[in-house]
């Protein structure tokens, strides 16, 4: 018999971003919150500080800061029939566990969609035609449009103290920024961060080409500043350890930096640690609380008036197909909505070796240090004879130097030996990488279900991914993949190694913790999972 | 209490690796006053590790395994007229710590059946063995592979030959009974590459060796004023954690006055 709490009026699966904002609003409104995080408190000091912050071994090999797979893990296969298998070790993406979620060790790359993606469906049907694009490139419109988002996107940026360069404020061009982005009501909130030599070099390739090189929108802080809460942040010391570690300088934008210390001094605000959602309660209209198990492995219910799903991506599907709310999707049928259109995000690769000549140095960087292009993202060019659609972003980053995981060799070197260790002797301070961050559109296949066969250490069943990279998504792929050799190429390098996109998506290497879909948002119950406020069609008083 | 020089400071970050150096420990200084260790026993040991060092025992691998996997990672990474090599590094000490704690055991991996061991590589790894049971289960078959065709044991062979055996794991040529041969070299290469390079605490890397190679500063870290200076030749001493945190130390002392 589950142990049963006092009710609340909200409660909170997840203590990251999401839980933190929604915390720290509705406690503000006079509301009754509890946040149920999976994993442990962590706080800037003492858990992110220096030096032993600073270990690439435990954080970005061993995974320190993520979620454990030997307690919860998904299973994964490429395509319906064939059999789903655990992923027993993470690596393509890397969900957080832990107070602040994946918002600790993210890099603090805070991008805007362009408008044109928020009515995908009506854009390319307005601009290509009725069939320009297959069935099977299944696209729906929002149910939201960027003007009504920006004013959002805005408060969101003063929040996290966004460094960059705008590109158009108010509809009118900007010098520097990107020329490409839906209209700002005004500048970011800080100046840019400072150009790396990757940066530098990758610059002077895209202008040569005619594009528009401008700084990536950056949460790793260029200067003292206090955000709209009262947080203040220190300028960013380009450490070159962002990804997979906590900033121990309250430089690049986390939870516990910038929004938690002010849910957390309201008393309407509980945080619950150590507490692992197993499910959402409901009477089949409305949510009536969540069972959860708490760190001495009881199991309670926590009674509310309304539940909102915080965890990360994925696993808010997963929790709605395990607690039965809404119609779980069907990929023979086609029908059902939940844990339909799973997409992700489609990397490739480029690196530029100047063999000696040029000292990069790698390690003065930051997660959110880059150089990018916007005129291969879906909204900036002519897809009329190419066949496909979305695009892609371009950008060198400098985040790293740290040589576990950052020793480049140039295409044909030996794996291992003695040639192997002089290459990377001679390449790992003259090299710059180039990465190509590329939309993925839903494809009836690739979805969320629950697996038949593992089971989790509470005995539920494992959330089961079914992913491949759709036909629109290689084509676009190659395109700007090829952009961006054209780049690579004019930045004057002695040589380039291209990685083109794989044959199939694999769940071994770490490509993005970009997971999206699954839940998707729209303006029609028959075609999507939450309305445009986010809330369950079938379970009003369940959301995100 | 009296403040140090950069001189001293440089000589305290120093000091986690120089501890890995024969002869410099700080206890030798002291070693008058303290029982002798035991004598080494008879014979060599074939292996760079000192024996009676704290450092340096073994905790996982059995003579014969520290043997096997200290020839191979002589040739993953091997020595060269500028460079030590992996073996010089501590790597034998670091894979074997490793295996010996959490890593080794499977934590943090998903180790529920039902096993499938033949899957696609896009699945990932579907063994049921732990790292540590996937060495020492690798490190058996290929011995008994090598023994049907060499009387002779990888570490009495000539390097050219070893890389030979190495490479007929990479590839698959060398077919063991139930350990897929290149799952174990790369297993094997993974933790070599990451015990040259990761920080010294962990047992590599020894005098940050593989950091003084490649030009990286280590974990002491933060360029804001270097960031956008092109170009520039940074050839700062490389400091890891044990560095850092004598250098924090020595910064608290000072704050206390």
């Amino acid at each position: 018999m589950a142990i049963r709490k006092e009710p609340v009026d909200v409660v909170l699966v997840g203590g990251g971003a999401t839980a933190s904002i929604m915390g720290k609003e509705l406690a503000e409104a006079g509301q009754s919150v509890v946040a149920l995080e999976r994993g442990p408190m962590r706080q800037t000091v003492p858990d992110f500080q220096s030096p032993t912050m600073h270990d690439e071994l435990k954080y970005s090999v061993r995974h320190s800061l993520m979620q454990d797979p030997s307690v919860q893990t998904i299973t994964f296969r490429n395509f319906v029939g064939q059999q789903a298998l655990p992923m027993r070790q993470l690596g393509s993406f890397l969900p957080g566990e832990g107070v602040g979620g994946a918002m600790v060790h993210w890099n603090g790359q805070t991008w805007r969609f362009q408008p044109e993606w928020f009515e995908l469906q009506s854009w390319v049907r307005d601009r290509y035609g009725d069939d320009f694009l297959p069935d099977d490139v299944a696209i729906q419109d929002w149910g939201v449009t960027y003007d009504e988002l920006e004013p959002y996107y805005d408060f969101w940026e003063q929040v996290l103290g966004v460094s960059g360069t705008a590109g158009n404020v108010g509809g009118e061009a900007r010098d520097g920024g990107n020329p490409f982005e839906g209209p700002r009501s005004r500048d970011y909130p800080n100046p840019p961060m400072k150009q790396s030599a990757s940066g530098h070099l990758f610059e002077k390739g895209a202008r040569e080409l005619g594009l528009a090189p401008f700084p990536v929108p950056s949460a790793n802080v260029t200067r003292h500043y206090t955000n709209p809460f009262g947080a203040k942040f220190k300028p960013c010391m380009y450490c070159g350890f962002c990804e997979t570690y906590g900033c121990e300088h309250y430089s690049k934008a986390s939870p516990q930096v910038a929004i938690l210390p002010f849910a957390l001094k309201n008393p309407n605000f509980e945080l619950r640690p150590h507490s692992y959602v197993l499910r959402v309660e409901h009477d089949g209209e409305e949510a009536t609380g969540v069972t959860y198990v708490d760190a001495e492995g009881q199991e309670v219910f926590q009674p509310a008036g309304m539940v909102a799903l915080c965890a990360f991506a994925h696993h808010n599907p997963i929790l709605m197909l395990k607690s039965g709310i809404g119609q779980a999707y069907d990929p023979e049928t086609r029908t059902g909505t939940v844990g339909r259109n799973f997409t992700y995000q489609t990397m490739t690769g480029i690196s530029v070796f100047y063999d000696g000549d040029v000292r990069i140095n790698p390690f003065m960087g930051a997660g959110a240090l880059g150089t990018a292009t916007d005129d291969f993202n879906n909204g900036s060019f002519d897809h009329s004879d190419l066949g496909f659609v979305g695009g892609a972003y371009i950008a060198a980053y400098q985040t790293t130097g740290r040589p576990i995981h950052h020793h480049p060799v140039p295409p044909g070197t030996p794996r291992w030996g003695a040639e192997w260790k002089q290459a990377v002797a001679r390449h790992y301070n003259s090299t710059v990488g180039i990465t190509v961050h590329g939309s993925s559109t839903p494809h009836p296949n690739n979805y969320i279900g629950l697996d038949p066969t593992y089971r989790d250490a509470f005995g539920q069943p494992l959330g089961m991914l079914t992913f491949d990279f759709p036909h629109n998504d290689r084509q676009m792929s190659h395109y700007v993949t090829s952009k961006a050799e054209e780049i690579a190429h004019a930045m004057g390098g002695n040589e380039i190694s291209v990685g083109w996109l794989d044959d199939h998506y694999s769940i071994v290497p770490y490509q993005t913790t970009h997971n999206t879909g699954g839940a998707i948002m729209g303006a029609d119950p028959e075609t999507s999972v939450v309305n445009r406020y986010l809330q369950s069609w079938t379970c009003t008083t369940c959301g995100w | 209490m009296k403040g140090l020089s950069r001189r001293d400071l440089l000589k305290a970050g120093a000091a986690g690796a120089a501890l890995t150096v024969p002869g410099t420990s700080g206890y030798a200084q002291e070693a008058d006053t303290r029982p002798m260790p035991p004598e080494r026993p008879d014979g060599p040991l074939d292996t760079a590790l000192e024996y009676g060092r704290d450092e340096d025992v073994l905790l996982w691998f059995k003579p014969d395994e520290a043997k096997f996997v200290e020839a191979a990672i002589a040739r993953l990474i091997p020595a060269d007229d500028e460079w030590p090599g992996a073996k010089e590094a501590g790597v034998l000490v670091y894979i074997d710590r490793q295996l010996s704690g959490a890593y080794g055991s499977g934590a943090r991996m998903f180790l529920n059946g039902p096993w499938k061991p033949d899957a696609p590589p896009q699945q990932g790894y579907q063994l049921r063995y732990t790292p540590a049971e996937l060495y020492r289960l690798g490190i058996k078959q290929t011995r008994e592979w090598l023994g049907e065709r060499d009387d002779r044991e990888l570490w009495d062979m000539e390097d050219a030959e070893i890389d030979e055996v190495l490479s007929a794991l990479e590839s698959g040529k060398a077919q063991l009974p139930s350990v897929p041969a290149p799952v174990f070299f790369e297993t094997l290469l993974a933790n070599t590459v990451e015990g040259w390079f990761a920080d010294p605490v962990y047992g590599g890397n020894r005098d940050m060796v593989s950091w003084r190679m490649v030009g990286f500063p280590g974990g002491y870290a933060q360029y804001l004023e270097l960031v956008d200076n092109y170009n520039y030749r940074y050839d700062r001493e490389p400091m890891g954690i044990a560095g850092g945190a004598a250098l924090f130390a020595q910064q608290a002392r000072k704050e206390d006055g």
